[in-house]
């Protein structure tokens, strides 16, 4: 039993910092330290940053474009990456199309689709959710009838992030409403740019961000080539994609980097003349924040070896994503406490990248109580940590 | 990085998991308890047979050699069949204090005499006044001729009762809480001057009250050098505190396991209570507190040669994470049991009961957090 890491480990996370030292825009990682708003292109230039690395595909084999990295050189890099300040990676594309189509897609739509993922040449979104189908997922509506080469979608999907700049969307669709529930729906990739009968509208969020929209489908013609797999066999590509290896879901990189962050304008605001690290009630809290991610990140490294061992890493990871999840809304919560009065201005104008000030308070409050409700999303989303516990108690219960 | 067992961390595990599964029942455990002296004799000398007195100590002792991650393993084991035989105080407190500390001779003596399985320590540190904090010592060794004199008082001294020799911390200079002038004395648990008042822990081990009053010891009962016992004193300290995380870690898959075991039997409303997706979430949550625990039991069973402050952190955060998780489980595992939670007869109520007591073992969750507090700014990258 040994918990460092390898000669040849420390050695690839070398590489890793010098290349983030290197090619890691400034610009790009002050906003993500400091909490601004990225915007679409901020993103995309990262994103090609990384391609040009060949480091953009992190879970695709190697003969698609990929890293082919084992799961511990995937953790080192996510950790590092979420130190330096890196933006995330657009997921839908990269991480969760993409596997998707080299499981399941036609040669055509590799040889299309994946090239363009790499270059960024799409920004992907999910069609996934539905007013009527959240944790319910396989109750979804939408629905696509076949017409000769084309498939007819008529329907709507919510919660859709990033959508206001996609082109791309992947959808599951009912296409047989007789079928049982998980059985007559069908994977469809839909261009957002060239169909007609697409609407997107903003849903603008309790912290005033526009972050996720709702989409309508007014009879849109989808050609059928751009169904992948089966048709009516659908929701195993969705069930592949949601249970596909994610290193990442502790989110332990994240966590720390917010961690350090937190001691620091905990060293810097002052109680009673005290700075508030200082003060035994905030202390006490963060020296159990400390533990739990001491804990977290040991619990996360056990997976991950376990997955470098061969094994799949399937259930474990609603543990890691339960666990993650509230040890980061804990973070914003006394990030929240940190600011005292400040966290109260709303002025959305201060979280603009180019934003050069004055603040009304000190900096950092500028984001807290925003993200800190923006952040009670984390344990809705990629499954409610409720569904994960449903899936913990059957998967690893038994029950 | 690697969390799998070496061969012989692996034969060690097995040979404890074969003797709790085979020889420590409930039943057997409970007719243990019974007993005046509170553990048994037969046991110790099976542990004896087997080596596991022998853990922690150089081959050339005659030990096994084993550092944080075997007592780790041995630990859990132990604590899957609540093991109360005094092994935590003879071989971990007591036996690596002396064999860090002692001359030649007091080694050749005495952690033979362990290993052997033919002597039983106990540790004698803390004082009524310093709760938790073992630095905290008013107890006495003052120079009389070639040896000392010994006045003071010492709390809860685990497995005190019945040991055959003690480890005395005692003051030989320096204000009552400096870290200087502690010295550590071996002293006959039956010469004259010691009184005992021993009893049973509530969780099935046993402990005493200890009262030195002019107990004369000669130079040769002085470990190591004198005034300078702290640290090794707070490195036995720390392998204690990984084998009672340890023990809690197993003690805790148990709890969860039996519990687990029981909402899929016991039928209420016509159905397997655990059918209910009430007690299934409640159920997940043990065991996401389980996974805490040992995870960072590993991290503290690993980190015996980090940098001090690094160690002390990982060591104390893993103390209040089996104070908080603990606890967790402890009370969920009787609620889930319901009534039968609360019976003596059902053995879950044995787990809950040692699950919740470590916590006042060597330093609950707010003293171990408090010192993870002073730690905060200590670096710690996993790896």
């Amino acid at each position: 039993m040994d918990i460092n890491y390898t000669p040849e480990e420390r050695a690839f996370r070398d590489e890793v910092r010098g290349f983030l030292k290197d090619k890691l825009p400034a610009d790009i990682s002050r906003k993500v330290k400091e909490h601004k708003r990225l915007g679409k292109e901020d993103t995309v230039r990262w994103q090609k940053i990384l391609n040009e690395q060949g480091w953009l595909a992190l879970h695709w084999p190697k003969e698609h474009g990929g890293t082919g990295w084992s799961p511990i050189q995937k953790h080192i890099f996510e950790e590092e990456c979420a130190e330096a300040g890196a933006p995330t990676v657009l997921p839908f594309g990269v991480n969760m199309v993409a596997p998707v189509i080299i499981k399941f897609g036609t040669q055509e739509q590799k040889d299309y689709y994946l090239p363009r993922i790499l270059r960024s040449d799409d920004w992907w979104c999910q069609g996934y959710s539905e007013p009527g189908a959240g944790s319910d997922l396989a109750g979804l509506k939408t629905r696509a009838v076949r017409e000769g080469d084309h498939y007819i979608v008529n329907g709507q999907k919510t919660w859709t992030t990033l959508g206001q700049h996609a082109n791309m969307i992947f959808c599951l669709v009912r296409t047989d409403p007789d079928a049982k529930k998980q059985e007559g729906i069908s994977f469809l990739l839909i261009d957002m740019e060239k169909s007609e009968g697409i609407t997107v509208r903003p849903l603008i969020t309790l912290d005033g961000e526009h972050e996720v929209n709702e989409v309508f489908f007014d009879n849109v013609k989808v050609p059928v080539e751009n169904l992948v797999g089966e048709e009516n066999k659908g929701w195993t590509c969705a069930k592949y994609l949601l249970t596909f290896e994610r290193t990442g879901i502790a989110g332990v990189g994240s966590s720390k980097a917010a961690l350090a962050h937190l001691k620091q304008v905990a060293r810097e605001q002052t109680v009673n003349g005290k700075p508030l690290i200082e003060e035994p009630h905030f202390r006490a809290r963060l020296a159990d924040v400390e533990m739990e991610l001491m804990s977290l990140e040991m619990t996360n490294l056990r997976t991950v070896a376990a997955a470098e061992a061969g094994g799949v890493p399937g259930a474990e990871s609603s543990f890691l994503k339960i666990m993650g999840t509230e040890l980061r809304q804990e973070i914003t919560d006394l990030f929240r406490r940190a600011a005292g009065p400040h966290a109260l201005p709303f002025l959305p104008e201060e979280l603009a990248g180019d934003f050069e000030g004055p603040y009304v308070g000190p900096e950092f409050a500028a984001s807290v109580a925003s993200r800190y409700f923006n952040f009670r999303k984390l344990s809705i989303f990629g499954g409610s940590n409720e569904i994960q516990k449903n899936i913990i108690s059957k998967m690893i219960l038994g029950l | 990085m690697d969390f799998k067992l070496s061969d012989e961390q692996r034969m060690l595990e097995e040979t404890v998991g074969r003797l709790v599964r085979d020889t420590y029942t409930f039943d057997a455990r409970n007719k243990i308890l019974e007993s005046e002296q509170g553990f048994s004799t037969d046991m110790w000398n099976q542990f004896a047979e087997l080596g596991l007195l022998g853990v922690p100590f150089s081959e050339e002792a005659g030990g096994f050699n084993g550092g944080g991650p075997e007592l780790m393993v041995v630990a859990e084991g132990f604590g899957r069949g609540l093991v109360v035989e005094p092994y935590l105080a003879t071989v971990v407190l007591s036996g690596t204090l002396i064999d860090k500390l002692g001359n030649d001779a007091q080694k050749e003596q005495w952690v033979s005499a362990i290993i052997g399985g033919e002597t039983r320590f106990a540790l004698a540190a803390y004082e009524p006044r310093g709760r938790y904090d073992h630095t905290v010592v008013e107890t006495s060794a003052k120079k009389d001729g070639d040896g000392y004199v010994i006045n003071g008082e010492k709390a809860v001294v685990l497995h005190g009762d019945s040991a055959d020799q003690l480890v005395v911390i005692a003051r030989t200079g320096g204000d009552s809480d400096a870290r200087d002038g502690l010295s550590a004395f071996i002293v006959d648990a039956n010469a004259d001057g010691v009184s005992r008042k021993g009893y049973a822990t509530i969780d099935g081990l046993h402990a005493a009250e200890i009262t030195l009053s002019n107990v004369k010891v000669g130079a040769d009962a002085l470990l190591g050098e004198e005034g300078k016992a702290i640290d090794a004193l707070e490195a036995s300290l720390d392998l204690a505190l990984i084998t009672l995380c340890a023990e809690a870690a197993g003690a805790m898959e148990v709890a969860c396991d039996q519990t687990l075991d029981y909402i899929k039997e016991r039928q209420q409303f016509g159905v397997p209570i655990g059918k209910f997706q009430a007690l299934q979430h409640r159920m997940v949550e043990m065991r996401m507190e389980l996974e805490k625990v040992r995870s960072i039991t590993m991290l503290a069973a690993c980190s015996l040669d980090a940098p001090a402050d690094l160690r002390k952190k990982r060591i104390s955060a893993a103390k209040a994470q089996v104070g908080k998780s603990g606890r967790k489980v402890a009370e969920e595992a009787i609620q889930l049991f319901g009534g039968m939670g609360m019976m003596e007869e059902t053995a879950v109520s044995h787990y809950a009961k040692r699950i919740v007591m470590i916590d006042h073992w060597f330093g609950d969750r707010e003293y171990h957090l408090g010192i993870l507090e002073t730690l905060i700014d200590v670096d710690d990258h996993a790896a």
